[in-house]
């Protein structure tokens, strides 16, 4: 470690570190406007000169290397001068008096002048003309406060890799602007607002942050994921400032517009702040008294009546690791049922499915921060720069600083091609055909991992069966995808040193989404890419607590930490913990339970946290579902598309209400923290499922979230050694056994979970429903940026709802001129299910003979559209593809 | 009229300007049409440097008669008095402005007889756009030389020795910076001409580009042999087109001789040159904003280190050196270290070439040997002042540059004195000024062009520079403040001493060193709202006026 001398005084210095980083560490203050940790030394704004002992002239301290044994002057007179100078250009620069300023609170230029004891300019103030661009929902642009440090710049190029704005013109005529000058809103900008934080003056302010926060508070995001911690500042009972979590790293934690700027929905007027209970058929306030006395009674008869798997429950992926237990336990022990699913059916049942099968556990096998090191990465199914925006930023590091190779595999022409060398462009639900053929590349090329093949895994001879019959060409075929190119990306996979897999729901959400992923385990295995670092297999997971959801077991065919309830063992120490005989049978999936409804088998359904009226396929017949089951209690934030058709509405609390946990996509389990009180009458949701339980009689007795926790982590091996207090400084990856684990950044490290890898042959099946001459394209859905889900959230948001406009339908410029659409005409989409009108967007994002529309919008419900064929094994339904028509609306059916 | 007859038109940009061309193609009919068989028709670069303004020149080998301002209709006489019947024709002929004396050969011309072209050696006397006549006189040779019979750690040995120091402004010792660059292991080195030439009144580079373009193109594919590098890039400006055909074509015919491509004259060294052209900034003369450019990045400059040495262009380490460095380079090859030391002054070996301009008699491209003095090169090769006016300063280097007053006739001209009093060797720009020029408004008008052309990265040249030229312009125009002249002062320190690169921290030399030289002038614009040399309208009407009534 370099020891250094600042202004007299002895400082010891990060290897590698800057003049600037080290005197800041050690508590030296030294001017400067454009440094950044977080960014590539810049040397633009010449503040932070200083004197060093042997080197030439004024050397920018932000830009110098520490050597040990520097000697540093920074507050002497000669250099304080030059400075001072400096800064007087500066402050003269503005047409405003830039001393009196208020905009920013924490204004570095006023810093760096009240330091230099500058308290007016001898210099004519500038005549500089600059914009204020106020389109911007979250932010305003006001160019005449900037300073031109381009931390904003930078920090759109080097981390987000989005480049929205740049330096345009040269020399005084240089300024921050979008591409040909537009207003940012028009630009490729994407309102993570990150920028507006970096801003070190006053011209990137947030709209919405007028008042500082009285308190902060650590917690988790609540939208996708990725996990991102979030710093809430609180005043009053509001959140007024929204931060990333850099926990100790003293760098800006990345975060995306929904996280920074999404969150209005826990302040929102339509949040239920009272139960509610129908009465001649509309929904009434009542008391929580009345309204638990008949949701208990009324579960409690229909148990009685017809047996307890008459009832099913969904929890609910958003809400935290203690409720989804206690919600489970509720549905096992109290009313003695498995039939208890979530909405990881819909969206990664076949990851559980088929990473189960081939490895030995569904979750993602490395951590999102080991992306950066992989050397090729491949993404199939997987928007990640829309649907997991702060995982692609990981994706966008390791191809722009480290060189790495990216392949994409999706039907759109999404963000993140832009960083590609291989975009292959396959047909919707030709995956298994693609990924068959890679592998016969690498084979036949000799690239596979003879070794790992050897020792590792098991059955490769039966899967090379199906393989070898999938060449290139035969792929083509089917997939669309030239020949070559499958070789060049077969070739690239299995040539580098680490390559990782990354998918989501473009491989899951398909009647061969189980096969998807065997097929992707078959790759990653026969490249050896299984149990290293920065290697491995990423199913992104959509919602924060979709992991956590799962290990809790709210699963009809599984005990939380995926034990058996088939097996004696494991039911007999269940039953022991929870005082109840427990039902051996598997349940119900969430998709089977709405047949079951329509059958009389599901009598009474209890909704928590969940949307199936918009989230699932077909959703007529789901709405059709939810109005003959005799008996529907949802327990939710808002009335929900769902919960208007409930019996009985039970108010939850949002999770800047409550404490808990979360267990992100990376297997990181993270506290929640409670910020505010719920609104109104409304509850948190581990009293509402307690109180429940204990009139239906079955009493559970925990004090705090926090004891729930002790209870997991006695009962779910891999949650052995997680605690509340351990989780305050950061998460905890599990498996994390004990106490003094430390977490498993990486899966089968020297083995697999299961023993051997095991391959499975993927022969390749056609989606459930192709176009043909009637419904002539092919129809999928998916997220934007800017939205979440159903919405529910996302939409309470103003400034979201402006930077996307809900109901666009993506189609392909081709398409459009053969079915007479123009941009921007009314569009009427029908598939054999359901008819939705929208307007066109016009585009080569879509492929030839595909249609893309986003499931958040209730004009536009995308699932009125959706096939719900099912996935065999699975149970997940086929949202990506289905069969549609497309036509201008005007036009007379 | 039995040797063979040269005739060389002169093709550089100036005298194509003037019509060249249409002399070229006049000279080739007519010789047709009078049918002489032993007359050769060449288009060359520059003969006449200085004489440019005079319009097309012609020069007759190897009799060495040069004519001035041919137009198409003087063909047919020229053709066939002087070609035919061997009698010069006279009116045509090069005449000394003083003495009225008709000079017919170049040679014997003052301005050319006191120079020394080691950098210009070929201009003129080659066709550019023909391989052969460059290796005809002797080009290439060095090429195999260090190829076949030198390692790359002995070129390297051989241009230290030399002392030749890098001629884009800096005077870093070129052989230390290949030596640099032969240390640092990598996969992939790059070595850069830089013909960014931007200054403006500078002229130099354009001018070998486009009459000897082999010579740089040999230069760098011997830096890419010291230094290990396979491939190098010429960073053109693209206001300079005919340069840029000149070196595509002489690149072209490299190629085809097996000088570039793989396994160069059997020596297992691969070479090649990719060319990039400016887009107009200035600031991309500067080594990191000309890597950035190419990068197709804005062009602007980063703080060093790391310097492009370590990591350059893509990453990679890279060598820059100027044109005219590396066109000195097959000199130095070919005639050995020792002899180039033999030329130049103590530190600074060589020769510079100086685009001669302002008031003096002769202006032009001047190439004479490191430390000659001020004084020669303005009275015995420039002629001197016109008009009968005095000698007041002499403005070096480029707009960057200071001004040196006439008190110091005898500086030698070299880097070291140069710096010493002010100023800058630069570029080799170097402009006269006599008594009738205003000192203010020559830094004013300097710090104009430094101020459009600054990138606008880093505060004090962005902003510094704003104000200074506000604060000139002030004082020019009679507006001026007693409290003008220290803030002046301090800014243009401020910007010297913490701009982020080279066009920064040199930027305020005109300004800095006509406070020195000339602070009387501008208490005289600011107190007595007076110009001493008559040149400020605004003052001088003012005056007038005060005159009158």
């Amino acid at each position: 470690m370099p020891r250094i001398t600042i202004d007299g005084r002895p400082v010891a210095a990060d290897t590698g570190s800057t003049v600037l980083a080290a005197a800041l560490k050690a508590g030296v203050y030294v001017p400067h406007l454009c440094f950044l940790p977080d960014l590539d030394p810049y040397g633009g704004c010449r503040l932070c000169v200083v004197e060093i002992e042997g080197m030439r002239g004024l050397p920018a301290a932000c830009t110098t290397p520490v050597r040990d044994g520097m000697v540093v002057h920074s507050d002497v007179p000669a250099v304080n001068h030059v400075r001072r100078v400096t800064a007087e250009l500066i402050i003269a620069d503005h047409q405003a008096s830039c001393l009196e300023c208020t905009s920013n609170q924490r204004c570095e230029l006023q810093r760096a002048a009240a330091h230099l004891g500058i308290d007016q300019s001898r210099l004519r103030p500038g005549t500089r003309r600059a914009v204020k661009d106020t389109s911007n929902p979250f932010f305003i642009r006001d160019m005449s406060k900037c300073v031109l440090c381009t931390r904003c710049v930078r920090l759109c190029h080097e981390i987000r890799g989005v480049g929205a704005i740049d330096v345009i013109s040269r020399g005084y005529d240089a300024r921050v602007a979008p591409f040909w000058e537009t207003p940012i809103v028009e630009s490729t900008c994407e309102s993570c607002g990150m920028c507006v934080d970096a801003c070190p003056v006053g011209a990137l302010r947030p709209k919405n942050e007028q008042l500082p926060p009285a308190e902060l508070v650590r917690t988790v995001c609540p939208y996708c994921g990725c996990g991102c911690g979030l710093v809430l500042g609180v005043r009053g009972k509001k959140i007024v400032q929204v931060r990333g979590d850099g926990f100790d790293t003293g760098k800006q934690a990345q975060l995306c517009v929904k996280g920074r700027f999404g969150l209005d929905f826990v302040s929102s007027p339509e949040r239920l702040t009272s139960p509610l209970i129908r009465h001649n058929g509309k929904l009434e306030p009542a008391s929580w008294d009345e309204a638990l006395a008949l949701a208990a009674g009324g579960f409690s008869r229909i148990r009685d009546t017809f047996g307890p798997d008459a009832l099913a429950g969904f929890a609910s992926a958003k809400c935290t690791n203690e409720e989804n237990y206690l919600f489970q336990k509720f549905m096992r022990a109290a009313v003695g049922t498995n039939n208890v699913d979530h909405c990881a059916r819909l969206c990664h049942a076949s990851t559980v499915a088929g990473l189960g099968m081939a490895f030995g556990s569904g979750a993602m096998t490395n951590s999102v921060a080991e992306l950066e090191n992989a050397d090729c990465i491949f993404v199939i199914g997987s928007n990640t720069s829309e649907a997991h925006p702060v995982v692609a930023l990981r994706i966008k590091a390791a191809v722009s600083k480290r060189g790495a190779d990216l392949i994409i595999a999706d039907p759109r022409r999404i963000d993140l091609t832009r960083f590609a060398r291989f975009h292959l462009r396959h047909r919707c639900g030709a995956d298994v055909m693609l990924l068959n053929a890679i592998m016969h590349v690498i084979v036949t090329e000799g690239l596979e991992d003879r070794d790992f093949l050897d020792e590792r895994t098991e059955n490769f001879g039966s899967a090379w069966e199906v393989i070898r019959h999938c060449s290139p060409e035969a792929a083509e075929a089917v997939t669309g995808v030239p020949a070559g190119d499958i070789r060049g990306a077969a070739v690239l996979f299995a040539r580098a040193g680490r390559a990782a897999i990354v998918y989501s729901m473009g491989v899951t959400q398909h009647v061969t989404g189980t096969d998807n992923v065997l097929a992707l385990a078959n790759l990653a295995m026969l490249t050896g890419n299984v149990g290293i670092e920065s290697a491995g297999v990423y199913p992104l997971r959509g919602q924060n607590n979709v992991q956590g959801a799962c290990d809790m077991g709210a699963l009809p065919d599984w005990f939380p930490g995926y034990r058996k309830p088939a097996d004696n063992l494991v039911r007999k120490s269940f039953e022991r913990a929870w005082g109840r005989s427990l039902p051996e049978k598997p349940g119900l999936t969430a998709t089977e339970t709405l047949d079951a409804v329509f059958k009389g088998r599901i009598r009474g359904l209890y909704i928590m946290g969940e949307n199936p009226a918009l989230s699932d396929p077909n959703v007529s017949r789901t709405e059709r579902a939810l109005e003959k089951v005799d008996f529907l209690v949802v327990q939710d934030i808002f009335l929900t598309e769902t919960a208007a058709h409930a019996d009985i509405v039970l108010p939850g609390a949002s999770f800047a209400e409550k404490d808990g946990t979360f267990t992100n996509t990376e297997r990181r389990v993270q506290r929640v923290r409670k910020a505010l009180p719920a609104p109104g009458e409304a509850k948190e949701d581990l009293w509402i499922i307690r109180a429940l339980s204990e009139r239906m009689g079955y009493p559970m007795i925990y004090p705090d979230a926090a004891a729930v926790m002790v209870e997991i982590a006695a009962l779910i091996p891999i949650y052995g050694g997680i605690s509340y207090e351990r989780l305050e400084n950061g998460g905890l990856q599990w498996p994390c056994p004990d106490g003094s684990h430390p977490g498993t950044p990486f899966l089968h490290r020297g083995g697999f979970i299961r023993g051997r890898g095991r391959f499975h042959p993927t022969p390749y099946r056609e989606p459930a429903e192709l176009p043909d001459a009637e419904y002539p394209l092919l129809l999928s859905t998916g997220r934007l940026l800017h939205h979440f889900h159903t919405g529910t959230l996302s939409r309470k948001t103003g400034g979201l709802e402006t930077l996307s406009r809900p109901g666009l339908v993506e189609v392909n410029p081709d398409d459009a001129e053969v079915f007479g659409i123009r941009d921007g005409d009314r569009v009427l989409i029908e598939s054999r299910r359901g008819r939705v009108e929208a307007w066109a967007a016009v585009t080569g994002r879509a492929r030839q003979g595909m249609v893309f529309l986003p499931f958040h919008f209730r004009e536009t419900p995308a699932n009125v559209l959706t096939n719900d064929a099912l996935d065999p094994s699975a149970k997940i339904p086929e949202f990506k593809v289905c069969a549609v028509r497309v036509k201008p609306a005007s036009v007379p059916l | 009229m039995n040797q063979p007859i040269t005739v060389f038109v002169c093709a550089e940009t100036p005298c194509l300007s003037m019509g060249s061309d249409d002399v070229f193609e006049a000279l080739k009919a007519e010789v047709a049409r009078q049918k002489l068989t032993n007359v050769n028709i060449e288009i060359s670069g520059c003969h006449g440097h200085g004489l440019c303004n005079h319009g097309p020149s012609v020069v007759v080998e190897p009799e060495g008669v040069f004519y001035l301002g041919v137009r198409p209709e003087d063909v047919p006489e020229l053709v066939g008095s002087h070609l035919r019947d061997g009698r010069p024709v006279e009116r045509l002929l090069y005449q000394e402005k003083a003495t009225g004396k008709i000079i017919p050969h170049y040679r014997e011309i003052n301005f050319y007889k006191k120079q020394q072209r080691l950098i210009l050696r070929n201009c003129g006397r080659i066709n550019p756009e023909k391989i052969d006549q460059y290796i005809n006189v002797g080009g290439y040779r060095a090429l195999a030389k260090a190829l076949l019979e030198m390692t790359p750690i002995q070129v390297i040995e051989e241009v230290k020795r030399s002392g030749l120091r890098g001629r884009g402004g800096a005077g870093f010792p070129t052989g230390r910076k290949w030596e640099f660059g032969y240390n640092v292991l990598s996969d992939k080195k790059y070595v850069i001409c830089n013909a960014d030439e931007g200054d403006p009144g500078a002229f130099m580079d354009r001018s070998v580009l486009e009459a000897d373009p082999h010579a740089v193109v040999e230069g760098l594919i011997i830096a890419g042999y010291a230094i290990g590098a396979n491939d190098g890039y010429v960073y053109l400006r693209a206001e300079y087109p005919l340069a840029v055909k000149r070196v595509s074509i002489a690149l072209e015919q490299a190629r085809e001789k097996g000088f570039l491509g793989m396994d160069i004259l059997g020596s297992g060294f691969n070479f090649n040159i990719h060319m990039k052209e400016g887009a107009g900034a200035f600031v991309c003369g500067e080594e990191t904003a000309l890597i950035a450019s190419i990068e197709s990045l804005r062009g602007m400059p980063r703080p060093r280190p790391p310097y492009p040495a370590q990591s350059g262009l893509f990453g990679k380490p890279t060598t820059i050196n100027n044109v005219k460095t590396l066109a000195s380079v097959p000199a130095v090859i070919d005639r050995g270290a020792d002899w180039f030391a033999g030329i130049g002054s103590e530190k600074s070996k060589g020769t510079t070439v100086l685009a001669l301009s302002g008031k003096i008699v002769n202006s032009g491209l001047v190439e004479v040997p490191m430390g000659t003095s001020l004084s020669t090169i303005i009275f015995d090769i420039g002629g001197g002042i016109p008009d009968g006016r005095r000698l007041k300063a002499v403005q070096t280097g480029g707009p960057s540059g200071g001004c040196i007053p006439a008190r110091f006739p005898d500086t030698p001209v070299d880097y070291e004195t140069l710096s010493l009093l002010g100023s800058i060797l630069g570029s080799g720009g170097m402009v006269v000024m006599d008594d009738t020029t205003c000192m203010v408004e020559v830094a004013r008008y300097f710090l104009s062009f430094t101020q459009a052309e600054s990138c606008g990265k880093c505060v004090p040249c962005r902003l510094g520079t704003k104000q200074m030229l506000e604060i000139l312009t002030r004082i020019t125009r009679g507006r001026g403040k007693e409290s003008d002249i220290d803030t002046l002062y301090d800014i243009a320190r401020t910007v010297k001493e913490c701009s982020l690169c080279g066009l920064g921290q040199t930027c305020p030399n005109p300004v800095l060193s006509t406070l020195s030289y000339f602070r009387d002038e501008y208490e005289a614009h600011i107190k007595k709202k007076n110009c001493p040399a008559n040149q400020c309208r605004p003052l001088s009407r003012k005056a007038s006026a005060t005159v009158k009534s």
